[in-house]
């Protein structure tokens, strides 16, 4: 088996699962709770990994973070390395691509507390904030749990993405899924069956945690009743 | 129609509010409401959809009227003349919702302690349990509220709306669930606490049974606008609008075209309408030709079996009876005349006596002042 890849799949879907339950959380407040007109908008964005090829939104995060773009160039002056082809690269594109995952989970169980709870917070002279973990997060935890276990999985599994934008460097952007896809190549179908049959098992048990602690985790959207 | 006003005092709530809901919302619906309340129980009553729950968003800061001006204990929460609009945190109001809305998460001491959380933890400790203590669940202060009976919710929510020391209690039907026997000893507590902290209490329902003896006042709500307020004494005896009257138990109410006024005996004749029951009521401001409600007690409507002769009351009609309808103790019965249906309602024993049965022939006696014209909007 790889242990290399694994090794590299599980901190990078440890360390993406992790920023996505600090940047998600707002995000998935805003969607639960924002009265903005035009919010279908940043929903649509935020679920387009979902339908779009990954090779779509691998090529154009590398244009977007390349040595070349605005974007990679102000990080090669600021941290004086570039993103693209290298682990934090792989941790952006990630990110981005495993967001819906965290995103929705999070967004439907924060508008399914009853907002009569949130209405009795406020008269009781709680924030904003404070109603927020007091009442909103403990009241989600079912939900903000999948959500983070989704986005792990999903980051384990990933590959076109991680392709176009790490490429295949050993120890550094080569994870699971493109191993085995290198050991297929190289027709080592043993090793390549161990990891995948590890992954197979690895992803069951995952989903499996999901279903048993929630069972209506594919509801895309909240609803707006 | 111009209504009483009502001194509310140093520690009373003023309110003027005016807030429109969106013409594509149907029905369109607007809350143009005001009235003033002393510290005491007074009653906020009104058919479902009149806007006393938008009425109680609007105090609490849940929702923002248009216009208009809010001021509980001498403090301003909202003055649209002046900008100014307190967050609900900052308002200091006890609410308690239909629903309770109790935290499920947390026990019944958390839920209660949770209005109080800027408190020192022993003063915050001290001060849950004497909460508790008074309303009588201080056993219970380790349960989730989806352990306990809904009447111990009930007392719980009052609880945690009550710690905070509010300015002013607004209660959204909270006890419309309960047998009369738990309401009548929450109500009591109720009212030990607040003679002690002396708040306006806005007490909502649309049940009739709780309009009476509650509250030192009462409040009628009808599609946004108050359109009756006073003591529960003033406002029943007297219902000059058809929400009250019904409120009041009027269950004769009718379509009426004034014939005549007579400023002299101080009566007025209008006909039913579609019939050719004429009435003799007392004089309002209406004049001959104009059309308005009138309505009768069933309780004052009686009922005889033969030509009744010599009396004062100077309506009596001729009718036959439609229905028997038993009710509890007593009997309710609908009399067609000439297709105006009156309700009158007597004991079991006068229908013995009288040997009512469907079909026979009776007369209808009504005092004119019995009698109340009822205004449209």
């Amino acid at each position: 088996m790889n242990w290399e890849a694994i090794w590299l799949s599980l901190r990078l879907a440890g360390l993406v699962s992790g920023l996505l339950l600090l940047i998600g959380i707002p995000i998935a407040y805003w969607v639960a709770f924002s009265r903005w007109r035009w919010k279908f908008l940043v929903e649509a964005v935020v679920a387009l990994p979902l339908v779009l090829p990954p090779t779509v939104l691998g090529f154009y995060i590398l244009v977007a973070i390349g040595p070349t773009s605005p974007l990679g160039k102000l990080y090669e002056s600021v941290v004086g390395d570039q993103l693209a082809f290298t682990f934090k690269g792989l941790v952006v594109a990630s990110v981005l691509y495993s967001m819906p995952f965290a995103v929705q989970p999070f967004a439907a169980a924060f508008a399914s507390v009853d907002r009569t709870l949130l209405d009795a917070s406020a008269v009781l002279g709680a924030s904003r904030l404070r109603t927020f973990f007091r009442v909103v997060l403990p009241l989600s935890v079912s939900g903000v749990v999948t959500g983070v276990v989704l986005s792990f999985a999903h980051t384990i599994g990933e590959f076109g993405v991680v392709l176009m934008v790490g490429g295949n460097l050993p120890g550094i952007t080569r994870t699971v899924s493109i191993a085995i896809y290198d050991d297929v190549q190289a027709l080592d179908y043993a090793i390549a069956n161990h990891t995948a049959a590890a992954l197979l098992v690895f992803s069951f048990v995952v989903l499996s945690v999901v279903y048993s602690l929630n069972r209506r985790i594919w509801v895309v959207w909240p609803s707006r009743a | 129609m111009a209504l009483p006003r009502i001194d509310p005092g140093p520690a009373g709530i003023a309110v003027r509010v005016r807030k429109a809901y969106a013409a594509n919302q149907r029905p369109a619906f607007v809350l143009d409401a005001e009235f003033s309340a002393a510290p005491g129980v007074t009653i906020l009553c009104g058919p479902s959809g009149a806007g006393k729950t938008t009425l109680l968003h609007c105090i609490a800061g849940l929702a923002r009227p248009d216009e208009g001006a809010i001021c509980v204990g001498g403090r301003s929460f909202f003055d649209s003349a002046a900008a100014a609009d307190l967050s609900p945190a900052a308002r200091n109001v006890g609410y308690v919702f239909q629903t309770l809305a109790l935290f499920p998460h947390m026990s019944v001491a958390e839920n209660v302690a949770y209005g109080i959380q800027h408190l020192d933890a022993e003063v915050r400790r001290a001060r849950v349990r004497a909460i508790l203590e008074s309303f009588r669940i201080a056993h219970l202060a380790a349960s989730r509220p989806s352990e306990i009976s809904g009447g111990e919710r009930q007392r719980v929510a009052l609880a945690r709306a009550l710690v905070t020391d509010p300015c002013v209690l607004l209660l959204d039907e909270p006890l419309s669930a309960l047998d009369p026997a738990r309401k009548a000893q929450i109500i009591d507590d109720l009212r030990a606490w607040n003679a002690a902290h002396g708040i306006p209490i806005l007490y909502v329902t649309h049940d009739r049974n709780e309009v009476y003896g509650l509250g030192e006042g009462l409040i009628v709500l009808e599609e946004g606008k108050v359109v009756a307020q006073g003591t529960p004494q003033d406002v029943l005896d007297a219902p000059r609008h058809e929400t009250v009257a019904q409120l009041a138990g009027f269950e004769n109410i009718f379509d009426v075209e004034v014939l005549a006024a007579h400023p002299r005996l101080g009566t007025m004749t209008c006909r039913v309408a579609d019939s050719a029951i004429e009435i003799e009521a007392p004089l309002s401001r209406l004049v001959p030709g104009q059309r308005a409600r009138a309505g009768i007690r069933a309780g004052d409507i009686l009922l005889a079996t033969a030509m009744p002769h010599g009396l004062s009351a100077r309506n009596v009609f001729a009718g036959a009876i439609r229905e028997l309808r038993h009710n509890g103790g007593t009997v309710v019965v609908t009399v067609d005349c000439d297709g105006v249906p009156f309700r009158s309602t007597l004991t079991s024993s006068a229908r013995d006596e009288l040997h009512l049965a469907e079909g026979k022939p009776v007369w209808l006696v009504m005092k004119t002042h019995s009698w109340r014209m009822l205004l449209g909007d």
